[in-house]
């Protein structure tokens, strides 16, 4: 039998779990109207965020709701400490999709300067990162947010390959550089989801073991 | 289970049992009390907490067939407290005991404080009127009734009576003092002023409370032991117990899924 206060949580967690399959999407559509030049998939993207961002207020409210009318303890405590926290994180993941759509509008009204490979596979990183700390956090599976804590790296790497890319672009030819300086936003914009995604799983780490991970030097975790 | 803790101890229960003629009611229990801290006894009722705090000062002993075994010491005497050797009206003198209800004697404000005094055979005037200030003082009473000390101790309110009590208990210094259930039968106002009081006097002496209220063991303690059938489940810093309790029935208990 599940407590009304047990019933709360689990619809806490649902919202949460929808946050994220939006923002998800959100990536997906924001990196597949750049990739495939589709403007208007970048249009709705961009106004599909109002969505979003309501159900972040929404969250925070439950979140601050349930705390002060049932003072929560211990395991519970942490979960919905945890999922303002995510939620936070997930917004902002969604503001960068919008960021990633407008650069894709712009980038879409120029001939393509070269063709996509490693923003993709960025955002299918960045994406798996997201989803896979949401499953953490829905199953409380520490190991699993450990884990996605590993993939950051192959993120920052692959931006750090763009750059350089880019760079070479830009010496080259002094016309490339609004649409690689353009192409380097959006390749930042993806590491930094996948810092989000970090950050989640992080908090997923609290949630299962009580112990705050943030700011520790990989072999202490 | 046995437990270490970094800080000084006023005292330690080292393998506690206590039997209530054939009943085994508190079994094995090992217990390290910091000095001048607060350590909360949590629970579901029929746990042991209440048991275990009557021990500290020995009330047990007031009814045939309870029995003791194992070791209260208090530091720094290390002096084994339910030791039969040591007189238990002593005990009571320096361990003493804040009830659910307030209890006051059917005496006047004054004569409740300066009570534990005379029993001591402290004579002088001047003496008790001093304990007796100082003690209404300690308990955060001394400006509601310093007009009227001979006035009933029943002409207070219940939270009055309750730091009356308090200030009853403190008039013979003790080294530690008791709190059980104390603000179950306060209304919220009250009640925080007992938890502002409890908060307070840790600067002078070491506090132990049994209490139903978990915010109120969260809010006042600076350790918690979670008790059940007579042992000791879980003890921690109450900041760790309330927010990453180590033990799953801890967990269950304080979320309130059990008990």
């Amino acid at each position: 039998m599940s407590t009304v206060f047990e019933k709360e949580l689990d619809a806490l967690k649902e919202k949460v779990l929808k946050l994220g399959s939006l923002v998800e999407k959100a990536i997906s559509d924001a990196v597949k109207s750049l990739v495939e030049r589709n403007s208007t998939l970048a249009a709705e993207t961009i106004d599909r965020d109002r969505i979003l961002n309501t159900l972040d207020v929404e969250i925070d409210e439950d979140c601050i709701r349930l705390i002060a009318l049932r003072q929560p303890r211990a395991g519970d405590l942490r979960l919905i400490t945890t999922a303002m926290k995510i939620t936070t994180d997930l917004e902002r993941a969604g503001d960068l999709s919008v960021d990633i759509a407008e650069r894709a509008l712009e980038l879409n009204e120029e001939p393509q300067l070269k063709p996509y490979i490693d923003i993709p596979r960025m955002a299918e990183i960045a994406q798996g990162m997201l989803r896979d700390s949401l499953d953490a956090f829905v199953k409380r599976d520490a190991a699993l947010a450990k884990e996605v804590l590993t993939r950051d790296d192959m993120v920052d790497q692959l931006n750090y390959q763009v750059f350089n890319e880019l760079l070479f672009f830009m010496i080259q030819d002094p016309r490339t550089v609004s649409r690689a300086v353009k192409i380097t936003y959006v390749s930042k914009y993806l590491e930094r989801i996948a810092d989000h995604a970090t950050n989640i799983a992080e908090m997923v780490v609290y949630l299962v073991e009580g112990k705050i991970i943030r700011h520790m030097l990989p072999d202490k975790i | 289970m046995t437990v270490t803790i970094s800080e000084d101890l006023k005292a330690e229960s080292k393998n506690l049992n206590f039997y209530y003629g054939a009943l085994h009611s508190l079994k094995n229990v090992n217990l390290p009390i910091a000095r001048r801290r607060v350590t909360a006894l949590i629970g579901p009722s029929g746990c042991g907490k209440t048991t275990f705090l009557r021990c500290f000062n020995r009330m047990h002993d007031l009814y045939p067939h309870n029995r003791y075994e194992g070791e209260i010491i208090i530091y720094p005497e290390k002096l084994n407290i339910i030791s039969p050797s040591v007189d238990p009206i002593e005990i009571r003198m320096q361990i003493s005991m804040v009830f659910q209800k307030p209890n006051p004697f059917p005496k006047s404000i004054y004569e409740n404080v300066a009570y534990g005094l005379r029993v001591r055979g402290v004579k002088k005037k001047g003496l008790i009127d001093e304990a007796v200030e100082k003690s209404l003082r300690g308990s955060a009473l001394w400006d509601e009734v310093k007009d009227r000390l001979n006035n009933s101790a029943f002409d207070l309110s219940g939270g009055q009576q309750q730091r009356l009590c308090i200030a009853r208990a403190l008039a013979t210094d003790p080294r530690i003092l008791l709190f059980d259930e104390p603000t179950s039968a306060l209304d919220p106002t009250a009640t925080s002023k007992i938890e502002e009081l409890i908060i307070e006097l840790k600067n002078e002496v070491t506090i132990i409370i049994v209490t139903h209220n978990m915010q109120q063991a969260a809010r006042v303690s600076d350790y918690t032991a979670f008790m059940y059938l007579g042992e000791i489940i879980e003890f921690d810093k109450t900041d760790k117990i309330f927010t990453a309790p180590s033990n799953k029935l801890t967990e269950e208990y304080i979320t309130g899924r059990f008990g």
